[in-house]
């Protein structure tokens, strides 16, 4: 008993310590870098003092703020369409059987698993292709052609982020029971009642989920959105990485704490949205079991699991 | 064709509200036909069980009648009028799902309220049908609680809730009791059945439960195969069942195969493979002659020492007991013919006697049953 005990205990130790040094190693430069964009100093890494000065000059720094806009509005707009895209494709998917539908499944995944610079090579090819083409068609000139700029940056940004929020979804529609449309259909509701009222509430947090993703991905991209984004679309990571190739200043460690805050903050909501929807509807239960129990014919103490069965 | 409202609209002859017609239905997934020509009339306010092992098509005839499947062929007539092609949504039916399907984001009473709401019923009428239909099930002090926090008991009652209040013509059961345990499933088979007489509306009861089917049932079609083997009264599935299938399906059952000897007024006389001749046994789905197979209940054998005196209104012959076993209120005996095919009688143990007497396995035996107790079957 005590070797089992002592090898637990042995083990335990091991395990943690790892854990620990796998943590440091992800997290100590991120820690590094937002101490010190409150670092009085403008060069070197020696402390002297504690300032705020570079966020105002952050505050101050057009070019930051015009990316920020510029990421901003890509971000949400780019959310938007690839929400409600992400969804519709993933309840094709789930709820329809149709030829090439396996395939259809494993292509809608593609841009999660590709790597960046390969999706970033190729929509570059595809968009100089369509952008030429484009112009000769419309008759443009090389002083008023159609570019590279913040419509490419949208439409790539939609791509991917459409693929992330219909495998979120996709999760929860597996989940739920098939046979809830078919009661909301016998209980009189059309297709378009179903959907508002029965279907969409219950992959509600899947949905949000995708949607708080997608726009933490489309704010935080670097790789993709560098080939498409063309002069003037410079995006905020670009805009960060534009200016650690002059110096490493405070004040890309200051707008860097920003983002990290800031992708933190959403990626945390998306878990916590997925999280309290079910334990919201659970935590009644807890103070009803304590107190006296309602008074009931019938009581069943130990609740059924439901049989996910299609009948015969 | 029907008109667009002809499961929704007024019923054309009230005394029809309520029935439910199939005419030569059947449905095909593939290549396996899974309800074939089945031809079935409900009669209003009737209570009807679908009963047969998964696969039987049962389900599948009642997502017709839901309108969850299209037949291929035949038509669906409810309350006389034809629904064959009228969505799910425009009929006036209701289902309660073997899953329950409860919509988990809404609450106890939101659930119940969803059909009304549908139908754009006013605020006052939904909350007092509401109150009612959760009275009905004893469940109003819960109309507050998401489903998740319910137990399996509670949820099917919410289902019922659901699908009753909003009064359809045909309430469509499938398998509801089959994920509750014991002794709730006994509860709840007799809450159905007063629901039943309290709402006055055709139950459709799917299940592969026997005992389920008989004692809440009306009537019975077992089905199989996609085909309706029987249709009668709990009593007539269980006495005189018409074919081999439903007479092996339903209870315990002595199976014997003979050989036709003769018939004389309704009552048949035939021979066992260890040429024993017996008579006055009952034609019931038996059409053909020669090869026949013989019926008769466990409880209706009897079994007596070789040396006692032949009981009045029996056909006795001889075998050997092989095996007593005692199961609390019954014991049953196991004797074996001298071809090798063997007899279950069982008896109720009564106070103090042993029902089989000094019976002892390995003794030689008379066995036989009262006349008119066995039936003779097709093969």
């Amino acid at each position: 008993m005590r070797t089992i005990a002592r090898s637990q205990r042995r083990a335990a130790v091991a395990l943690g310590g790892s854990s620990a040094l796998v943590y440091a190693f992800f997290y100590l430069p991120v820690i590094v870098l937002i101490v010190f964009s409150f670092n009085k100093a403008r060069t070197g890494g020696a402390w002297t003092g504690f300032t705020t000065n570079w966020y105002s000059l952050l505050a101050q720094n057009d070019q930051i703020k015009t990316a920020t806009v510029n990421s901003v509005v890509v971000a949400i707009i780019a959310t938007s369409v690839a929400t409600v895209l992400g969804t519709m494709i993933s309840l094709a998917l789930d709820r329809h059987t149709f030829r090439g539908r396996k395939a259809a499944q494993q292509v809608v995944y593609l841009p999660v698993i590709a790597p960046e610079i390969v999706t970033g090579v190729s929509l570059l090819a595809f968009f100089s292709l369509a952008l030429g083409r484009l112009n000769d068609i419309l008759g443009r000139g090389a002083e008023d052609a159609i570019r590279l700029g913040r419509p490419t940056v949208i439409l790539t940004h939609i791509a991917f982020c459409t693929a992330f929020v219909a495998l979120v979804v996709r999760a929860s529609l597996r989940t739920l029971d098939p046979a809830i449309e078919e009661a909301a259909a016998d209980l009189g509701a059309g297709a378009w009642t179903t959907f508002r009222r029965v279907t969409l509430p219950s992959i509600m947090p899947g949905v949000l989920g995708g949607a708080l993703l997608s726009f933490t991905l489309s704010l935080d991209n670097f790789v993709i959105t560098f080939y498409v984004a063309g002069p003037g679309a410079t995006t905020l990571p670009i805009e960060v990485y534009g200016q650690l190739r002059r110096a490493i200043s405070p004040e890309v460690n200051a707008v860097s704490t920003l983002i990290f805050a800031a992708s933190s903050l959403l990626l945390l909501s998306a878990l916590g949205v997925q999280a309290g929807v079910a334990r919201r509807r659970l935590q009644q239960v807890r103070p009803a079991k304590q107190g006296p129990e309602p008074n009931q014919p019938i009581t069943d103490p130990n609740p059924t699991p439901i049989p996910q069965r299609r009948g015969q | 064709m029907s008109s667009p409202t002809a499961g929704g609209g007024p019923v054309r002859d009230p005394a029809q509200r309520g029935a439910v017609s199939l005419r030569g239905v059947t449905k095909r997934f593939g290549d396996t036909t899974a309800v074939d020509q089945v031809d079935l009339d409900v009669r209003p306010r009737e209570f009807i069980s679908l009963l047969g092992p998964s696969g039987c098509g049962k389900t599948t005839t009642l997502r017709m009648v839901s309108g969850f499947e299209r037949p291929d062929e035949g038509r669906v007539i409810i309350s006389g009028a034809d629904t064959t092609d009228v969505p799910p949504h425009r009929r006036r039916v209701n289902t309660v799902f073997q899953s329950y399907a409860l919509f988990e984001h809404m609450r106890v009473a939101e659930n119940v309220a969803f059909g009304l709401k549908v139908k754009r019923q006013d605020r006052e009428t939904i909350s007092t049908k509401v109150a009612q239909a959760l009275d009905l099930v004893r469940l109003g002090e819960l109309a507050e609680r998401y489903p998740a926090q319910l137990s399996g008991g509670q949820r099917q009652r919410v289902a019922l809730a659901r699908a009753v209040v909003n009064q359809p013509e045909v309430l469509l059961l499938d398998e509801p009791l089959s994920a509750l345990d014991l002794k709730l499933r006994q509860a709840m088979r007799h809450e159905l059945g007063r629901l039943h007489t309290e709402l006055g509306m055709t139950f459709i009861f799917v299940t592969h439960d026997q005992q389920e089917a008989i004692t809440m049932s009306d009537r019975i079609a077992v089905m199989d195969q996609g085909r309706i083997h029987q249709l009668g009264t709990p009593t007539e599935i269980y006495e005189r069942p018409a074919s081999r299938f439903v007479a092996d399906f339903i209870g315990e059952t002595n199976l014997l195969d003979v050989t036709l000897v003769g018939t004389e007024e309704g009552a048949a006389t035939v021979r066992t493979p260890s040429g024993e001749v017996i008579g006055r046994v009952q034609v019931e789905g038996a059409r053909t002659g020669g090869e026949c197979v013989l019926a008769v209940r466990p409880q209706r054998v009897v079994v007596v020492a070789e040396v006692a005196p032949e009981p009045q209104d029996c056909t006795l012959f001889g075998g050997v007991l092989v095996d007593l076993l005692f199961l609390g209120d019954a014991t049953r005996a196991t004797v074996r013919l001298p071809d090798g095919s063997e007899l279950v009688a069982v008896r109720h143990n009564e106070a103090g006697t042993h029902p089989f007497g000094m019976l002892r396995p390995g003794d030689r035996v008379k066995v036989g049953w009262l006349h008119e107790a066995a039936c003779l079957l097709d093969r």
